[in-house]
């Protein structure tokens, strides 16, 4: 297990190298002049070569990533931000927990909804409920979820008043400025963006544990189990879902990595100023270093949480600690 | 009494292309602390007979009938809960293939603690110091640690050993052999062969073994019940089957078994076993038997006991004068063959 761990983990380091080489290729040296970007409209071409020295931008490629590099890993400094000046490192890890919020709450509503219906359309197999499931999950899988968001808004919140129609409320209680906060209100306003990006992802996974709990059920060991007097219930939890669940576990890692992306739609349409927002706001502005840093941060976590899933998979399943 | 009492066991399942009569009136009995072995070619009902009497095939679309007596009751009419303290304890079944029949994420140690704990309510320590025991008596080295492996990290042989020791861990009256050697090496086969023996000998279950394999027969059984296409079609002691076949099933079978002398020839029966969907009317051998007449076509023939011997039975219509004259020959033929 340990060798298995420190293998994943030097994965993990080339990953992050190529990872930011790759962005840092992309928004500082494919940009015809990042220099007189960062400099403004009235800099001079003397203000402009003093602000290219002072990125770097006069030395060789390979100096600037390494510089950028050094920063990044050593001073966990992400630069400033072109439009105002700030430093990139608090925008984004002010913006995350908002993400985070967003991601991992809808993680939880869409799971509560795909593992129940999932094994009861397994285990009843063309009954009523499974045609009525499986019909959901079609129309879970059709619909926009930048359409639903829209409509859930309208209706939830603007006609019938129930939930509000956007904004975000923080966890930990309110800013000075701020007209709500604390875990109630962060619910509250919550709820509705939870639902909407679950739904998707509730109908793949419903249909996906459906077909893996089938699976399983006709699996030798699980007659094996039950041939040994195991009881229905205990032969579904221990014997079923512990295997019927490595393959969900491994899709759940990648989505949650692309949920983090696809947070930039709902974001939006419910003006939570996550780490989508932020980053569409700086592209609009030619903001690169803001863009940058969103996207190094969130290859990072995506990184990371690659890692702890490969590992949760190796202790979930046995077979995968050897190879 | 007998310890198991089947009676005219029919089991069916509804196919989307129709309904399937698996097993069509079986009967037999299995005394305490013999083999019964069933035989017969893949797909003739062997493993739905054992499935049914376990209560193990899938109720959606199964419809069993029949009555199967085991210690004063009837398994086909007991309520589920009461079923599912049978199987593991009084019954226990072992499975064709040792590959897939563990649980690949839990520790065999683990599996087999819970084939104690399900039975009895016994603290872990004592159940886990049972499951080394029963590891040791099946032969695995270094018990105390295999017991902390994962199935993967087993053998194809050492893993079947462990559904043996799961299978007896609890003493079972009826311990059930679906075809255990069959997915093992000829050299596996044999030793796995001698342990069920010695451990008969030592916990004194009856055992049922299905198998498609004479040369095991041989080996084990006491009864013998040959099944084709959903019946029995003939069944009697060991030496009545092996001595004195009365149906040319058997004595194909038979001349199918391959034999180390010089120049023995291989007889396979022609053909497959007919479609259990549509089976063939008349006797359902008879379009694979060399010795069939006009009336094989058209009348199952019932299953009757020998003239001489009532408990050897058989289901053809040849005379008798006909099977005494194939019984002698093929048993001749054996005799030549033999080394």
């Amino acid at each position: 297990m340990i060798r298995y761990i420190i293998r994943r983990l030097l994965w993990a380091v080339v990953l992050f190298v190529s990872v930011t080489l790759a962005t840092y290729l992309i928004f500082y040296i494919i940009p015809v002049d990042p220099a007189r970007l960062a400099a403004g409209k009235a800099a001079t071409p003397h203000d402009v070569q003093v602000v290219a020295h002072r990125l770097y931008l006069d030395k060789p490629i390979w100096e600037q990533y390494l510089h950028f590099l050094d920063r990044l890993v050593l001073h966990l400094d992400l630069g400033r931000s072109y439009a105002n000046r700030q430093d990139v490192g608090p925008t984004v890890l002010n913006a995350a927990p908002i993400t985070a919020s967003l991601v991992l709450g809808a993680v939880v509503v869409w799971m509560m909804i795909a593992i129940p219906v999932g094994v009861y359309s397994a285990l009843r197999p063309r009954s009523v409920g499974d045609r009525i499931a499986m019909t959901g999950v079609l129309t879970g899988i059709s619909v926009h979820p930048v359409w639903l968001g829209l409509i859930a808004s309208y209706f939830l919140g603007y006609k019938l008043d129930l939930f509000p129609i956007q904004g975000y409320c923080h966890f930990t209680g309110a800013a000075p400025g701020e007209p709500c906060g604390g875990p109630v209100d962060w619910l509250y306003h919550l709820i509705v963006p939870w639902t909407v990006f679950a739904v998707l992802y509730a109908a793949f996974y419903v249909r996906m544990i459906r077909s893996t709990v089938l699976d399983t059920l006709n699996e030798d060991y699980v007659r094996t189990a039950r041939a040994k007097g195991a009881p229905e219930r205990r032969v579904l939890v221990h014997h079923v879902l512990r295997n019927a669940m490595l393959p969900v576990v491994t899709m759940l890692g990648m989505d949650v990595a692309l949920a983090l992306g696809g947070a930039v739609l709902l974001e939006q349409v419910f003006g939570l100023p996550g780490l989508g927002y932020v980053a569409l706001h700086s592209l609009f502005q030619f903001d690169y270093p803001v863009t940058l840093g969103v996207v190094v941060f969130a290859s990072i976590l995506v990184i990371v949480f690659n890692l702890v899933v490969d590992l949760l998979y190796a202790w979930v399943d046995p077979r995968i600690r050897l190879a | 009494m007998p310890l198991l009492d089947v009676r005219d066991l029919k089991t069916s399942f509804k196919t989307d292309d129709g309904v399937v009569q698996a097993v069509d009136g079986i009967s037999f009995t299995v005394e305490k602390g013999q083999t019964l072995a069933i035989v017969g070619e893949s797909g003739c009902g062997k493993s739905v007979t054992c499935l049914s009497i376990m209560g193990l095939n899938p109720h959606q679309n199964t419809t069993t009938s029949g009555v199967a007596m085991f210690k004063d009751r009837d398994l086909l009419t007991l309520p589920q809960d009461e079923m599912r303290k049978v199987r593991g304890a009084e019954i226990s079944m072992i499975f064709q293939d040792p590959m897939t029949s563990l649980n690949p994420v839990h520790t065999i140690g683990r599996q087999l603690i819970e084939a104690v704990q399900l039975h009895e309510n016994v603290p872990k320590q004592a159940a886990r110091r049972r499951a080394l025991e029963m590891v040791k008596a099946v032969g695995i080295p270094r018990p105390d640690a295999r017991l902390d492996d994962y199935p993967h990290q087993f053998s194809g042989g050492m893993r079947q050993r462990v559904m043996i020791a799961m299978s007896l861990i609890n003493n079972p009256d009826l311990l059930i052999a679906d075809e255990p050697t069959t997915a093992l090496d000829v050299t596996t086969q044999a030793q796995i062969l001698k342990l069920m023996n010695e451990l008969q000998r030592d916990f004194g279950s009856a055992i049922i073994l299905i198998t498609h394999d004479l040369g095991v027969v041989a080996e084990t059984a006491d009864d013998v019940l040959v099944m084709y296409a959903a019946k029995a079609i003939e069944q009697g002691d060991y030496s009545d089957t092996f001595y004195r076949p009365r149906h040319p099933y058997t004595w194909g079978l038979l001349s199918s078994l391959p034999r180390l002398a010089l120049g023995a020839e291989l007889k396979p029966i022609p053909g497959s076993p007919p479609s259990l969907l549509r089976p063939p009317p008349g006797c359902r051998f008879h379009l694979r038997c060399p010795y069939a007449f006009d009336r094989c076509r058209t009348d199952v023939p019932p299953l009757v006991p020998a003239p001489d011997d009532p408990d050897h039975l058989d289901a053809c219509h040849l005379d008798e004068q006909a099977k005494q004259r194939g019984a002698e020959e093929i048993v001749g033929r054996m005799k030549v063959g033999s080394p």
